[in-house]
């Protein structure tokens, strides 16, 4: 490190940044990391964990999405944006195979995660899901208590885990909610605020240590402070995953996100039916910036959408 | 208040209060509706402390005579013989054995077709399943009797299997009573699953979890209170069902040892002494409101223990 031609690498970038924000205030530091990490974010990712190739994804008959390319980088934000009804959900949800789930749904082209396509026969969706794990919308923590919240995902999945106490104190600390529910572990998840309730299922998600956690909008059913909160959580959570984030709320794309991807639904001129495409992919500050595409720039600047 | 008043608008004249800006209530049709949904609500409440009553009167006559410990705990029941006897262990035996039989085949049956028609059918396979099992519940029971008698006790458990039995069984009634509460405990709990948020599926689908692990702690932990709700149900049918134990099980007040024996359930013998021969007033007469008020009884003890447990196992979405 001491050689002045070294390359700084994507975590010793990380760790500089995170040093300089630790002195910033709370608010301020939200806005300024976007800035600073702008200027050391590299123009393409330097290591692909997820890999979309040429991506349709249908529902019965009905395209949803078409011919989509995108690479989500290793211990980096990607957020997806666009119009409602542009299929960055749907994009969101073939990612770990939950879209399974649906009756229906089917995928055309190569999904990859590390390199290997999660959509070949012989790959078990449950365990794409438990490597790739997702926040939903509305927060959804399960009627138990928050301790059984947190544990169910380690023994569902059957994890080794030598104490699990240590296991949910560890994914509640790291999800920012372990002073607040500290002293009542056994009582309902119902009980915590829905900002809580989100923080619960972010730690929830953790707790099975997968790869990449994908969000689906989780900040839309939440009071401002508490979308702060979230907000500042995937900060700290981009130092061990990687997190792509479907929103509608544009600041909060250029606020959390290092790359952004702008999504919009194209009208088929004879059946009317809207399918989403991928318009543009780029760091965010170029997306927010210097937008390329015309659409982009519409969208930003409030003309549509 | 009088500052106020001066606030008002130029239509309210000085020292009078304003009118009010709001119509008066005027609507009939919702006073009506009310009165029709309260009188309804008063006479189940009423019917219910009818039968209440019509069950503890003749009981009373029945218990001046027949001490209670001797009615409970008397292993003899012959009500109608020169020497009575009015010991209700042999009927309650027999109850017991069909009940239990009957559970053993409802339960684990209703509560797997219920998972699989909330968790794993496709819409396609659900709309073909769920009529089928509904039909099954409304076959009459005097059908279901007579194919207790004649094909499962006469033909399946003696010519097939093999069986040292008579005529009659606690085992054929309970089998058969068993398979006309599947459909009632299956469609109750599976109304009870699918009401499950399928946001509580994702979110254990989400962190790895397979169908029958998020099937079994996700949606039947959330679901506990209709699941108990459907199993009661299936318990009071089976305690209180008459015509399958009437015709299969025999007319023997004997205590039951083992399923293949005959034997004479509570029903059953309310049936039997119903036919018309008992004078009202005698003694015969209010042992069938002695029982029926047992059977009462039991029903609403089970009620009661399924209430507590949902209270304490229960997971609430």
């Amino acid at each position: 490190m001491n050689s002045s031609s070294h390359v700084p690498t994507a975590a010793e970038r990380r760790s500089l940044e995170d040093d300089t924000l630790l002195h910033q205030q709370p608010g301020m530091a939200v806005h300024l990391t976007g800035r600073r990490r702008a200027a050391t974010l590299p123009d393409k990712p330097d290591e692909t964990i997820l890999s979309v190739k040429d991506v349709d994804v249908y529902y019965g008959k009905f395209r949803a999405v078409t011919g989509v390319n995108l690479d989500f980088g290793l211990n980096e934000i990607t957020a997806l944006i666009g119009p409602s009804g542009c299929g960055k959900s749907t994009l969101l949800r073939t990612l770990n195979r939950m879209n399974d789930l649906v009756e229906g749904a089917r995928v055309d082209g190569s999904i990859t995660f590390r390199g290997t396509d999660m959509y070949a026969p012989e790959v078990d969706a449950i365990e794409v899901r438990r490597r790739i794990g997702m926040v939903f919308q509305k927060p959804n923590p399960f009627p138990k208590s928050i301790y059984d919240n947190i544990a169910y995902g380690p023994r569902v999945t059957g994890m080794k885990v030598e104490n699990m106490d240590d296991l949910v104190e560890e994914a509640l600390t790291k999800s920012a909610l372990w002073g607040e529910v500290k002293d009542k572990l056994k009582q309902s998840a119902f009980g915590l605020s829905g900002g809580q309730q989100q923080r619960l299922c972010i730690a929830r998600t953790i707790a099975v240590k997968p790869d990449v956690i994908l969000m689906d909008e989780p900040a839309s059913a939440l009071d401002p402070i508490s979308t702060m909160r979230i907000e500042d959580l995937m900060h700290e959570l981009r130092r061990e995953y990687t997190i792509v984030i479907v929103t509608h709320n544009m600041q909060q794309a250029a606020r959390v996100a290092d790359r952004t991807a702008f999504f919009t639904a194209l009208a088929d001129e004879g059946t009317g039916d809207r399918t989403g495409v991928l318009v543009e992919y780029g760091k965010t500050s170029q997306i927010f910036e210097d937008p390329k595409d015309q659409r982009t720039e519409d969208y930003i600047s409030g003309r549509f959408g | 208040m009088t500052a106020v008043q001066e606030k008002g608008g130029p239509a309210s004249a000085p020292g009078r209060p304003a009118p009010s800006p709001f119509k008066g209530k005027k609507r009939p049709g919702e006073a009506i509706i009310i009165l029709v949904l309260r009188l309804a609500a008063v006479v189940t409440v009423l019917t219910t402390i009818g039968i209440l009553l019509a069950l503890l009167i003749p009981s009373l006559g029945f218990f001046r005579e027949v001490p209670v410990t001797e009615f409970l705990f008397g292993d003899r029941w012959s009500p109608r013989f020169a020497d009575a006897s009015f010991g209700v262990l042999p009927l309650i035996s027999a109850t017991l054995w069909t009940t239990g039989i009957a559970l053993l085949i409802a339960v684990p049956l209703g509560l797997g077709a219920a998972v699989l028609l909330s968790e794993y059918a496709s819409p396609r396979l659900r709309r073909i399943l769920k009529p089928i099992l509904e039909i099954l519940a409304g076959v009459p029971t005097v059908v279901y009797g007579y194919f207790a008698l004649t094909f499962v006790q006469a033909t399946v458990l003696r010519e097939w299997v093999g069986l040292d039995t008579g005529a009659f069984s606690v085992l054929a009634a309970g089998l058969v009573m068993g398979v006309m509460i599947v459909p009632t405990v299956a469609s109750i709990s599976e109304d009870a699953m699918s009401a499950v948020p399928g946001a509580l599926r994702q979110g254990s689908a989400a962190l790895g979890a397979n169908r029958m692990q998020t099937s079994m702690r996700v949606v039947f932990p959330a679901a506990l209170s209709g699941i108990v709700a459907a199993i009661v149900l299936g318990v009071s049918r089976a305690v209180g069902e008459t015509m399958i134990v009437a015709l299969a099980a025999g007319s023997q007040a004997r205590v039951v040892g083992n399923p293949l024996e005959q034997g004479q359930t509570m029903t059953g013998f309310i049936a039997n002494a119903a036919l018309g021969d008992s004078r009202v007033g005698s003694i015969e007469y209010d042992t069938l409101f002695a029982v029926g008020l047992l059977l009462f009884l039991i029903t609403l003890l089970v009620n009661f223990i399924s209430i507590r447990f949902v209270r304490r196992f229960r997971e609430a979405y």
